[in-house]
């Protein structure tokens, strides 16, 4: 990164310390290999309830892959290997009696590149909800209109619910209705990886924004390479070098005091 | 260097004379094409297109050049191709959707896959072959219109699972993904998005594979389909000719009228194969999503 970088979190940041809270995931001693190469090596790491965590590194440190681990994505990438635990609520996912489906409706993903389905604005919301249970088609519509008001997106769409295509909105509208999708099945976590990586700054503002918001009801992961971004919209910050995980802490702290001198080179841009 | 480039073209360099020649060999070897086909059809078009009258459908063949027509060869080829298409499109697709969806990736998917690639490639008389060998004799089902039906399902069939496949995998992964991520198993997946968003692709090459079937003539000929059909099928189990055979048929008689004749049966496979090709066309366009 050439440009100078804003390393001071800024002032609402520091004075947002929020009291730390039960962590809802733990990840004990996480391993991911991809065949013979290995992506996570040894993570562990609590995930506090209701508030951001950060996941930073540069390219291929294995923060996605971290994510993925969380709701079993890396389940169907063939070759993949996963070792270790993830502590939900006492019950670890990657036990044999797990469904991997219903661990992922109860934590949900937003992904790096927007990936509306080719349906309506209205079917795209609604297709969690199909998937799990019959619901009436008045509960269907108000569960719609919820999920899409919590991701700030149903006065934009709002008219054109049954009309317009997912795949035409904007490029921030379509993440938003990503968000939606995943917010509709109530999931508890939701973990996003890189959701601003494909969006103008605009676009990325309110996405942090809405992050913001929904920290308060959800616990949410987010994996950034931009560290003014996690620095913006984090409690607790995670760096992560070569699959293992450097520091983790508070993120007014890991910014301002890191323990580490690779995290400190990290943040103050001598590499990555 | 650079700075030094005239921008004016009044000199054209190397580069740029190479670039105008391979347009205009390419322009030539589109051309080769189109001519060749354009004498064919008019050729055809001056001999058949007289004949071409409602009785060429609705007469059996004859001795007698003008009374002579397709009826019993144009309802074996629906009749085949329909049975084909019953048998063919299901286990095709069924298989594509195993292949892409389910399998697990390795070298067993590989060689499979380099298999299914290579049978497209086969000559079809080994198919008639086959067929001659498996449906008439061994099964016993004669040389009728199931035998055929069930050969000819046999050579299309790599064709589907190859276009089948094809469309799937046109569907991104991160729609998958993004239904993973809700809570969908790998059924709901295929069965609310990758299929549907594939259907226009699959439907499209599942034309593409009955207009081969329809042109095919070696292994029904291997198979013992009839050329002198005087009635029409009763059943699956009856005798049958198809259209390329019967056509082969009046070429093959002496008299110059039945050459006519034939090249009217031309005419009418043609618009056959066109309004199949046209089909496919259409609903590629109409329905295919652009991610």
């Amino acid at each position: 990164m050439g440009q100078a970088l804003d390393l001071k979190p800024r002032p609402e940041v520091a004075h947002r310390r929020l009291p730390p809270t039960e962590p809802v995931l733990r990840i004990e001693d996480l391993r991911v290999c991809y065949g013979a190469r290995p992506a996570v090596q040894g993570v562990t790491l609590d995930i506090p309830a209701r508030r951001v965590t950060a996941i930073i590194g540069p390219s291929g440190c294995g923060k996605s892959t971290l994510i993925r681990s969380l709701n079993r994505m890396n389940d169907l990438i063939p070759g993949a290997r996963v070792e270790g635990r993830v502590w939900f609520h006492g019950q670890d996912i990657y036990a044999p009696e797990v469904d991997p489906t219903a661990v992922r409706m109860r934590i949900g993903m937003v992904f790096q590149k927007p990936n509306p389905f080719p349906k309506s604005i209205y079917e795209n919301v609604a297709f969690g909800l199909r998937l799990h249970r019959r619901l009436s088609r008045r509960e269907l519509d108000e569960r719609v209109e919820r999920a899409l008001r919590q991701a700030a997106l149903w006065d934009e769409v709002a008219d054109v619910l049954h009309t317009a295509s997912g795949l035409a909105l904007s490029g921030g509208q379509q993440q938003r209705l990503c968000i939606a999708r995943a917010l509709a099945v109530e999931p508890e976590v939701l973990l996003m990886d890189e959701p601003c990586s494909a969006l103008d700054p605009a676009a990325t503002a309110r996405i942090e924004d809405l992050i913001r918001q929904l920290c308060q009801e959800y616990t949410i992961i987010i994996v950034t390479h931009n560290m003014q971004q996690a620095a913006r919209i984090s409690d607790v910050t995670a760096f992560m070098l070569g699959g293992m995980l450097v520091e983790t802490g508070p993120t007014a702290d890991l910014f301002t005091h890191p323990q580490d001198p690779r995290t400190e080179d990290y943040i103050s841009g001598r590499f990555g | 260097m650079a700075l030094d480039t005239p921008l004016a073209r009044s000199v054209r360099p190397r580069r740029q004379t190479a670039a105008r020649l391979f347009v205009a060999a390419c322009q030539a070897a589109t051309l080769v094409g189109l001519v060749f086909l354009a004498l064919l059809l008019a050729d055809v078009g001056r001999d058949g297109a007289p004949y071409l009258r409602p009785h060429l459908v609705t007469h059996f063949p004859s001795r007698f050049p003008a009374q002579a027509g397709y009826a019993s060869a144009l309802v074996g080829t629906i009749l085949v191709t329909g049975v084909m298409a019953l048998l063919a499109f299901p286990l095709g697709v069924l298989a594509a959707i195993y292949l892409t969806e389910y399998a697990r990736p390795g070298r067993l998917l590989a060689l499979l896959h380099l298999n299914i690639a290579n049978l497209a490639a086969v000559p079809s008389v080994l198919y008639g072959l086959l067929g001659l060998g498996v449906f008439v004799e061994l099964l016993r089902l004669g040389k009728s219109i199931l035998a055929g039906a069930c050969t000819l399902a046999l050579l299309v069939l790599p064709l589907v699972i190859l276009a089948t496949r094809e469309a799937l995998m046109s569907v991104p992964a991160t729609i998958r993904e993004a239904a993973w991520a809700l809570g969908a198993t790998r059924w709901q997946v295929v069965r609310h998005h990758v299929l549907p968003y594939a259907a226009p692709g699959i439907l499209t090459g599942i034309l593409l594979a009955l207009s081969r079937a329809v042109g095919e003539t070696a292994p029904l000929i291997m198979l013992g389909a009839l050329q002198y059909v005087p009635f029409l099928p009763r059943g699956l189990g009856d005798y049958f000719t198809v259209l390329p055979i019967q056509i082969f048929n009046y070429v093959s008689l002496p008299q110059p009228e039945f050459h006519r004749v034939a090249a009217a049966g031309i005419l009418l496979l043609l618009v056959v194969l066109l309004l199949l090709n046209a089909t496919a066309i259409w609903l590629r366009n109409r329905w295919q999503i652009r991610w």
